[in-house]
């Protein structure tokens, strides 16, 4: 066992700050992360890529990540690269396990910075090799300088397909076609958030930016795709969609990528119990917090986009006033200077969250992914069908736990990630009522399967650190 | 398939079923996988069907294979090292007897 | 609809019950609770099992007997109603010994209880080491594996299986099923009983409470007081795994699936239904003495259930004096005991007079005389 005041999960953007503020403090601090080196996904491969031909490829914003791992390594934080968290229990004790050996963590205070995930978007096909999603591509492109060999389809919505398109053809490769699936009304819908969106000018002109490079370089753009399928037997060979007005195609397809927005990875904070809210705009649930971050668990923090999706700037703000509020909470700091110290912080946030009504109600995805087809299949681990969830809720339907009892959907080693929405939304819809009034899986441990031979080798004493 | 856009300054050798392919230090196994000409792809222990790399950070488990003998490891999560093998994970998972 | 009976608790007992009234054409009203309630039913490790029960009280065997003697039939006729497999398979049931003293007093334990029955032919033996490899062709076994106890006519289901199915036997039996219909009261009238569910109420000449935990107070309401308290059992399950164990045993079963599941703890911690890293590590060593390979076994879900038990382990079965036509039936081993509750406790309730064969499941046994 070690211990420490704080344990900080995740080192992208919520997760290093958080740290760089803790030790500014000097707070003991652990930092465990699941990847090889500090950045998260959005700089994932920063400390070695940011310099080179990569780096430019993948764009300033890619780039300026470096800064921040420079300062996260010089803080004095203690950090565990590809360390896995899989439970974390009242005291508080998080059980983790690297090279295939667990151990026990003891904190003070957890900041949980553990980011989002793509949001799981069925559709017929969707489990076949050669379907990835655009993160996935875009992992590899910062990881390992690879992309697509013949000409790649897109389909999805929000930012990160443009994105990726543009750097992907910065980096010499080819789009075969981009199916735009943002729905026909959003822009509408989201103009009434502009005049507030236009305090982050910035962000808003690179979306422009992006789409006149698509225009510039021809990317065959495909609008107000409603429906989506990937055929093949062992692969993708060809996809079809339909639009909104009613076109249909079927074209050949070497690989397809996917993406229909992020939502925040919220298995950590509802395994431990935290009390957890749906938000109706960006179709997840979020933990309740206080403004400093703080859960229904005290001395349980949650920073990042695991908070609510917002982007890295408001992640790294939301990391900075964790660790602000915890200064004064562990009584390494007293409130009047700590509160002269976040008050610009706070500011901060306050332009970057006015962003998100714009973005999520311009780019809030389209509705078939909530309600797949009954051939669908929507766990990717037990194969369950969307027609098989339905079926068995005119039996069992009491909720998405009975479901997961009745049908296996949510009990393989993904533990629901890709299919509890799904599930929520299908209930949702059969029941009539809100999402937020069917509830979601519950997350059992572990957090991330492991082994029973480190099971029985853990630990329960050790030192401190 | 996925090509890389460099050559790799530095080189490992990963055993792809039993094949020596070129791997660069820093990468994971999965996007090696996802370099390979044929498809690389596992049938899943449910009902047989097909899959391959598909998250890349972890949250799928699509991706798992045997790596240096050990089944269900997350290839999307793991470092290449000189020398590692990897071989298709078939279906259900077998224990060493 | 009015219905002739109302059962308190959607769970393996309540609705076995109800499944078996149903198919005696009775009108059947369930009330479920919410989804994340206490569910033993969700939680359990799906033995059909025999061996070693009842060692307080016989009866309790005997029941068991007659129960696991009438699954085959029970679950066929389930499966026709509904189409679901419930898995159930009886080939026989392992209970491993580590180390000779405990393969010594598991036989001592079994002969005491085969004793106590009397009669019958002993359907129980103990496996010596190679008699059980021979048994277990792809499992090594561990070095302190003296040898196990075999029933032969132990066996084991798919415990969420079994729930859905009746539940969708109640449904197309032309009963009902309400969700989310957490009883707060039960009055009893002269016709009957009035029972206030969400924000109604439903009224029906009987009543039966299988409510599990929630049991306790609402039996209180029709005058019968049942010591009852929770007792945590925590089970871990593995990834799907090529088979390897052809048998159930007492803590550790392969289901049809490929998963290994594990189990059980025996933890008074009151309502605190949290699974602990402690018991996973706890599970696992005591799993890797009996089969080593495992330790290369993924664990994906652990859980915690809360069995529901009374102060000597048993049954109850019992209908209110003060009250007749109100019923209560608790235990936890709803499993084993599901093709009795669809048979001979549907029959008996429907009758409206329990079996004196059953009187000795009445709830009065833990009745302490009162202080003159």
């Amino acid at each position: 066992m070690s211990k420490t005041d704080l344990l900080i999960v995740g080192a992208g953007p919520a997760g290093m700050t958080a740290a760089i503020t803790a030790r500014r403090y000097g707070i003991g601090v652990l930092v465990v992360d699941d990847q090889t080196a500090p950045g998260g996904q959005i700089w994932r491969s920063v400390e070695t890529q940011a310099a080179s031909e990569r780096g430019d490829i993948l764009g300033r914003t890619y780039q300026d990540g470096k800064a921040t791992t420079d300062a996260f390594r010089a803080s004095g934080a203690h950090y565990e690269p590809r360390t896995q968290l899989w439970q974390v229990e009242p005291g508080y004790r998080a059980f983790v396990s690297h090279d295939g050996k667990a151990r026990t963590i003891e904190a003070k205070a957890i900041i949980l910075a553990t980011g989002a995930q793509e949001r799981p978007a069925p559709f017929p096909g969707w489990t076949l090799p050669g379907v990835l999603t655009v993160g996935a591509a875009q992992v590899l492109l910062k990881t390992a300088g690879q992309i697509p060999a013949k000409p790649v389809w897109v389909a999805g919505c929000g930012p990160l397909p443009l994105l990726y398109i543009v750097q992907l053809l910065n980096a010499g490769g080819q789009i075969a076609g981009y199916l735009d699936t943002t729905p026909a009304g959003n822009h509408w819908a989201a103009l009434q958030y502009l005049p507030r969106a236009l305090r982050g000018a910035g962000a808003l002109l690179k979306g422009l930016a992006w789409k006149a490079i698509l225009r510039h370089r021809r990317v065959p753009v495909i609008r107000h795709v409603v429906e989506l399928e990937a055929h093949g037997s062992d692969r993708i060979e060809s996809l079809s969609y339909r639009t909104a007005d009613g076109r249909e195609e079927t074209v050949s397809a070497d690989h397809l990528l996917v993406h229909e927005g992020v939502v925040p990875n919220v298995h950590v904070p509802l395994g431990l119990g935290c009390a957890v809210e749906w938000r109706d705009q960006q179709d997840c649930y979020v933990p309740v917090l206080d403004p400093w971050g703080e859960t229904s668990k005290a001395g349980i923090f949650v920073a990042g986009d695991g908070a609510g999706i917002a982007g890295a700037k408001a992640a790294q703000c939301r990391g900075a006033l964790a660790a602000h509020r915890l200064a004064v909470q562990l009584g390494y700091a007293d409130e009047q200077n700590m509160l002269k110290d976040a008050s610009c912080v706070q500011k901060s946030l306050a332009r970057e969250l006015a962003l998100r009504p714009f973005l999520d109600t311009l780019f809030r995805p389209r509705s078939r992914i909530f309600s797949p087809t009954d051939d669908t299949v929507i766990c990717r681990c037990e194969e369950v069908t969307a027609g098989e969830i339905r079926a068995m809720a005119q039996i069992g339907g009491c909720g998405p736990n009975q479901i997961k009892a009745f049908t296996r959907a949510g009990m393989g080693p993904c533990q629901g990630r890709q299919c509890g929405y799904t599930v929520t939304r299908i209930l949702a819809e059969l029941e009539n009522c809100p999402a937020s009034e069917i509830g979601f899986y519950r997350v059992r441990p572990p957090l991330k399967p492991v082994t029973l031979g480190e099971l029985a080798t853990l630990d329960q004493e050790g030192e401190v650190v | 398939m996925f090509r890389k856009l460099h050559e790799p300054a530095e080189a490992v050798t990963v055993y792809v079923e039993g094949k020596p392919v070129v791997a660069e230090p820093g990468e994971n196994l999965a996007a090696v996988l996802l370099r390979q000409e044929a498809i690389w792809s596992r049938p899943t222990p449910v009902k047989g069907s097909r899959r391959a790399p598909y998250c890349m950070i972890g949250v799928c488990f699509d991706c798992l294979a045997r790596v240096d003998g050990v089944a269900s490891v997350q290839t999307c999560m793991m470092p290449v090292r000189d020398g590692m093998t990897v071989e298709h994970q078939q279906r259900r998972r077998c224990l060493p007897s | 609809m009015h219905p002739e009976i109302i059962v308190i608790g959607a769970g393996t007992v309540g609705a076995a019950i109800a499944y078996g009234l149903a198919r005696r054409q009775h009108r059947v009203l369930v009330l479920d609770g919410d989804d994340r309630d206490h569910r033993a039913a969700r939680a359990n490790f799906g033995l059909v099992w025999l061996q070693g029960k009842g060692q307080n009280m016989p009866a309790y065997q005997q029941l068991s007997r007659r129960s696991v003697d009438m699954w085959s039939g029970f679950a066929s006729k389930l499966t026709d109603l509904t189409g679901l497999d419930l898995q159930y398979e009886q080939n026989g049931g392992l209970a491993f010994c580590l180390g000779e003293d405990a393969f010594e007093k598991r036989r001592s334990d079994l002969q005491r209880l085969h004793n106590q029955l009397g009669g019958a032919e002993a359907d129980w033996r103990m496996l010596d080491r190679a008699e059980l490899a021979r048994l277990l062709p792809k499992v090594r076994l561990g070095p302190d594996v003296a040898g196990a106890s075999f029933g032969e006519r132990d066996g084991h289901a798919n415990p969420l299986q079994l729930l859905a199915a009746l539940h969708s036997g109640i449904l197309r039996l032309g009963g009902e099923l309400r969700r989310n219909a957490a009883v707060r009261q039960i009055v009893p009238s002269e016709a009957g009983f009035t029972v206030a569910c969400g924000n109604e109420t439903v009224s029906a000449p009987r009543v039966l409470i299988a409510a599990g935990l929630g049991s306790q107070a609402l039996a209180r309401q029709v005058g019968l007081e049942i010591p009852l308290r929770p007792q945590r059992g925590q089970i871990l399950v593995t990834e799907r795994l090529e088979p390897l164990l052809p048998l159930p045993t007492s803590g550790l079963r392969q289901t049809r699936e490929g998963t290994v599941m594990i189990g059980a703890t025996h933890e008074e911690t009151g309502f605190d239904s949290s699974a602990t890293a402690a018991a996973a590590a706890d599970l696992s060593r005591r799993t890797l003495r009996i089969v080593p390979s495992l330790a290369e076994a993924k664990l994906v879900r652990q859980w915690a259930g809360l069995r529901i038990m009374t102060p000597d382990g048993c049954p109850v079965y019992a209908q209110s004096q003060k009250h007749r036509g109100a019923f209560v039936a608790l235990c936890h081993s709803g499993v084993t005991l599901a093709a009795l509750h669809a048979t001979v406790l549907a029959d008996a309730i429907a009758a409206g007079q329990l079996p004196d064969s059953l009187d000795i499941f009445h709830q009065s046994r833990f009745d302490v005389p009162k202080a003159a």
